[in-house]
C-alpha cells in the first residue's frame, strides 16, 4: 500500500494540519509569509476579508480550552467564514456516541472545516483518516491532541522567533518545563529544527522530560542555570498543577525556585534574549511576574500573530 | 464412521519437526491414516486400502499446530467473536490444539465453567481445546481459585490474562499452594504500576507521537521477582509474550541455572517494532507493546537458541468500535490464529532457520508447555494434520479471514504461506476451497 503522510492529499498538497513534523521548510515559510499578510487585517477598521465566505468551521472542542477556541473563532471569523462552536466533553469513549459517529453527524451538517482539540494523542488523525474515507473535501486543523502536537501553536511560536530575530540559522532556543506533558514543546521542536535553528535545548527535572527526545535533535539540561547561558529565546512552559499531585513534583514551590524564570535566570541568556509563553500563564510558578511583564517578554504579540497564523492556515486548506 | 475411512495423503513435503524430518515429495513422503491415526508414512502396511486419496503436490504436510493462546471470547464477548467463529478461525490457521486464557466474563475461575466451555467445544467440530484457568477468584489477584478441582475439570494451567497479582504475598502464596500440586503458573511479566497508563514501548518514539509509555523494566523488574519466587517455591512458571531484549536474556540465564520455566513470544512481536505505529494505527495497539528494533531481533535469537519456547498467536478478536478509537483508547489485541503460520514461515525465512527447526515453535515447543505428547507424524499419533502451501501469496483482509476479528497490522498487506487443509483425528475439517481468499 502507498504510504502517503495523511495530512497530504494525493497532490502533494496540505489537506490537513495535524502536525508540524514532515512540513517542508517552504511550506512553513509560506504559511509564516501569509500570516504576515494577515496581521495587518486585525488593524483595519473592518478586521474582515472574504477569502472564505460561505464556508462552515466547525470548532470541536472534546477538551475545555477557552484561550484556543476563541484564537481560531476570531480567525474564522476574520476570514468571513461561518463558526459554529462545540464542546464535547468526554473523558472515555465508553460514554454515550462514539467519536467518530460525531463526527459523521456534523459531516452531515455540511461542515467544511474541523477545528480540532482532544486530550488524546492522536484523535485528529483518526478523524482525518475517516473523513477521507467517508467524504473527500473536509480539512481538519488539529488544535492541540493529548501531548502529541499542536501546530498552529509551534507555526506561530516560529512566527513570533521570525518577526523578533529575523532569522533562524544562529540561534539558541530553550524549552523549559513539562516537556513530557508538552504538545507544544513537541511542535516547537519540530518547527525549529525544520527552520534550521542550530541548537533547541529542553530544560526540566527528570520526571518532566520524556525519555529518548534527545532523538528529536535537542540537547537536555537539568540545570537551567547552565541550560539558559547565552540563549537567544527561552519558550516556556505551563505547569499544570495536577502535575503535584503524584510522584513527579514535590511542590510548585520547589519547582518555581529550579525552573521558574526569574530576573536572575534570565540575566545568563543574551541580552537580547525573548521571553515566550504559550499561555495561559501561572504566575509564580513557571515565570515570575517581573520576568512575565518585562521588557523581554513577546507573550502578548505571540497571541496577535496566532490569529493572523490560524487565517493563514484556514486559508492555505481551503486552496487545497 | 468418518474415522474408520482410510486416507493416503500423497505428494507433499512431509516436515516432522519432533523427529527433525524433512522428507522430500515422493513415494517416502506418503502419509497413510487408519481410524484417525497415522499408520505409516511411506510404504502402506500391508493390507492398508486407502478409501481416499489426497493429493498435495507443491503443499507441505506438518502437524497440526499448537497455540498456547488464543481467545474466543466465550462466555461474554460473544459481540467481538464466538466459540463457532474462532474455533473455525483456528483450523482455517492449521491449529488443531489451543489453549484459552481465563479472561472472559466471567472468567474461568470455576469448575462448572471450565466444564461448561469444553463441553460447548466439543459440539463444535474444531480444534482441542486447553482451557487456562483463573489463578485468582475474577482475576482480581486477592484469593486463590480452587485448583485441583479446575485441573480436574480440564485446565492445564493458572493464568491472571493481564490482570496483575500487585500482592506479592498472594503471588507466592498461589506459587507455593500450585507447586504441591506440580501445576504450572502461566504469567505475563509485566509490574502493574510501571506499566500504568501505558500504551507503546517507552522510547523515543512514543515520545515523538506523546503516547504514554511502558519502559521495559515493566518486564524485567516482573521477572526478577518472579524468578525469585521460583527459586524460592521451586514452582513451574511459564513466562507469556515476553517483549524485550532484557527479559530474553534474564530468562535465558535463568534458565541456564536450570529453573522449571518456559516462555512464550507472540507471532507479531517476531516482526512488528514501536515504530509501525505510524501515525497511530491502532491495529498496533498491543500488550505488551511492540518495542525497539533491537527488542525485536532479540526476541528472534531467543527463539533460535531455544531461550523461548513457543510463538503463539495471542489471538484476541477486537470489535470495530474498540479498535476505531484515538490510540490510547483503542482495545488491545490482535487476530492471530490465521497469521500464525505465516508470520512464523517469514521468520524462517528472514532468519534463515530451517523449516524443521522453525515449527517446533508452533508445535513441540507449545506441546511441551503444555504437558502432552509433542505432535509428530510417526506412526500412531493421531492424525490431526496441516497442510499449507508455502508459495502462496495472499493478502489480509476481511474478506480472507475467517476470524471475526479483523484487527492486525498485516490488514492489507501480503503475506506468504496458506493452509489449505486441516485434518483433526483424519477428517477434513478445513479446506481452504471452503472460503474464498
Amino acid at each position: 500500500m502507498p504510504v502517503r503522510h495523511p495530512q497530504l492529499n494525493a497532490h502533494g498538497e496540505l489537506k490537513h494540519l495535524l502536525t508540524i513534523e514532515g512540513l517542508p521548510r517552504d511550506l512553513i515559510h509560506r504559511i509564516l509569509d501569509t500570516a504576515a499578510g494577515f496581521v495587518g487585517v486585525s488593524d483595519r477598521e473592518v478586521k474582515k476579508v472574504p477569502l472564505l465566505r460561505g464556508v462552515s468551521v466547525f470548532n470541536l472542542f472534546f477538551e475545555n480550552s477557552t484561550r484556543t477556541r476563541t484564537t481560531f473563532e476570531i480567525a474564522a471569523n476574520r476570514l468571513s467564514a461561518d463558526v459554529v462552536n462545540l464542546n464535547i466533553n468526554t473523558s472515555s469513549a465508553s460514554k454515550g456516541e462514539s467519536l467518530l459517529d460525531t463526527i459523521d453527524n456534523l459531516v452531515a451538517m455540511h461542515a467544511d472545516m474541523f477545528v480540532v482539540r482532544h486530550a488524546q494523542s492522536g484523535a485528529p488523525f483518526l478523524i482525518a483518516d475517516h473523513v477521507d474515507r467517508t467524504r473527500g473535501n473536509v480539512h481538519v486543523i488539529n488544535a492541540g491532541d493529548g501531548r502529541h502536537a499542536h501546530p498552529t501553536q509551534g507555526l506561530l511560536d516560529a512566527y513570533t522567533i521570525r518577526h523578533f530575530k529575523g532569522n533562524f540559522q544562529d540561534l539558541t532556543v530553550a524549552i523549559v518545563g513539562d516537556v513530557l506533558h508538552s504538545r507544544v514543546a513537541r511542535s516547537d521542536i519540530h518547527a525549529l529544527s525544520t527552520l534550521g535553528v542550530p541548537e533547541i535545548r529542553v530544560i526540566g527535572p527528570a520526571t518532566l522530560v520524556p525519555s529518548g527526545i534527545e532523538q528529536m535533535g535537542v540537547r537536555v539540561f537539568h540545570d537551567m542555570n547552565e541550560g539558559m547561558r547565552e540563549v537567544d529565546v527561552v519558550i516556556m512552559l505551563r505547569l499544570q498543577n495536577e502535575r503535584m499531585r503524584g510522584a513527579l513534583l514535590p511542590s510548585a514551590q520547589e519547582y518555581f525556585k529550579h525552573y521558574g524564570l526569574t530576573e536572575d535566570k534570565l540575566a545568563r541568556a543574551r541580552p537580547d534574549c525573548i521571553v515566550m509563553h504559550p499561555g495561559p500563564m501561572n504566575r509564580g510558578v513557571e515565570i515570575e511576574s517581573a520576568v512575565a511583564d518585562g521588557p523581554q517578554a513577546v507573550i502578548l504579540e505571540q497571541v496577535t500573530f496566532g490569529i493572523a497564523v490560524r487565517m493563514a492556515v484556514m486559508s492555505l486548506l481551503s486552496k487545497s | 464412521m468418518n474415522d474408520r475411512i482410510c486416507l493416503t495423503i500423497e505428494g507433499a513435503r512431509l516436515i516432522d519437526p519432533e523427529r527433525s524430518l524433512d522428507i522430500a515429495p515422493g513415494p517416502a513422503s506418503r502419509v497413510h491414516i487408519r481410524d484417525g491415526r497415522i499408520v505409516a508414512t511411506g510404504e502402506a502396511p500391508a493390507g492398508f486400502a486407502a478409501d481416499s486419496v489426497h493429493h498435495a503436490e507443491g503443499h507441505v504436510l506438518i502437524p497440526g499446530l499448537v497455540d498456547l493462546a488464543a481467545r474466543l471470547r466465550e462466555p461474554g464477548f460473544e459481540y467481538k467473536a464466538t466459540l463457532e467463529s474462532e474455533m473455525r478461525a483456528a483450523i482455517a490457521g492449521g491449529v488443531t490444539r489451543l489453549a484459552c486464557p481465563p479472561d472472559t466474563d466471567p472468567v474461568l475461575d470455576e469448575p462448572g465453567l471450565v466444564e461448561m466451555l469444553k463441553h460447548r467445544a466439543r459440539s463444535i467440530e474444531g480444534a482441542h481445546l486447553h482451557p487456562v484457568g483463573a489463578l485468582t477468584l475474577g482475576l482480581k489477584g486477592e484469593k486463590i481459585t480452587e485448583m485441583a478441582e479446575l485441573v480436574e475439570a480440564g485446565c492445564v494451567g493458572f493464568s491472571q490474562a493481564l490482570a496483575p497479582i500487585t500482592d506479592t504475598q498472594v503471588l507466592m502464596r498461589a506459587m507455593q499452594y500450585a507447586r504441591t500440586f506440580g501445576f504450572r503458573l502461566w504469567l505475563q511479566p509485566q509490574d502493574p504500576h510501571l506499566a500504568r497508563g501505558g500504551v507503546a514501548h517507552s522510547g523515543p518514539y512514543a515520545s515523538r507521537l506523546g503516547l504514554s509509555g511502558v519502559p521495559v523494566i515493566a518486564e524485567t523488574i516482573a521477572l526478577h521477582t518472579l524468578l525469585e519466587l521460583v527459586r524460592s517455591t521451586g514452582c513451574a512458571l511459564h513466562f507469556m509474550r515476553l517483549s524485550s531484549a532484557a527479559g530474553v536474556d534474564l530468562v535465558r540465564r535463568a534458565r541456564r541455572e536450570g529453573l522449571p520455566i518456559s516462555c512464550d513470544v507472540s507471532a507479531h512481536h517476531l516482526h512488528m517494532i514501536d515504530l509501525d505505529i505510524g501515525f497511530f494505527d491502532s491495529n498496533c495497539r498491543v500488550d505488551p507493546p511492540f518495542r525497539s528494533e533491537r527488542d525485536r531481533d532479540a526476541l528472534r535469537a531467543g527463539l533460535l537458541d531455544g531461550t523461548i519456547d513457543a510463538v503463539c498467536s495471542d489471538h484476541t478478536p477486537v470489535d470495530d468500535d474498540a479498535k476505531l478509537l484515538p490510540f490510547a483508547e483503542a482495545e488491545a489485541g490482535v487476530t492471530g490464529l490465521e497469521l500464525l503460520l505465516p508470520l512464523v514461515l517469514k521468520w524462517s525465512q528472514e532468519s534463515s532457520v530451517p523449516l524443521a527447526q522453525a515449527l517446533r515453535s508452533v508445535t513441540t515447543g507449545p506441546a511441551c508447555v503444555l504437558g502432552i505428547d509433542a505432535p509428530s507424524l510417526a506412526a500412531g499419533m493421531p492424525a490431526d494434520l496441516c497442510l499449507f502451501d508455502p508459495n502462496e501469496h495472499w493478502t489480509v483482509s476481511r474478506g480472507a479471514l475467517v476470524s471475526q476479528g479483523t484487527h492486525t497490522p498485516y490488514l492489507g498487506r501480503s503475506l506468504q504461506g496458506r493452509v489449505r487443509a486441516t485434518w483433526i483425528a483424519g477428517k477434513r475439517v478445513w479446506s481452504a476451497t471452503a472460503k474464498p481468499g
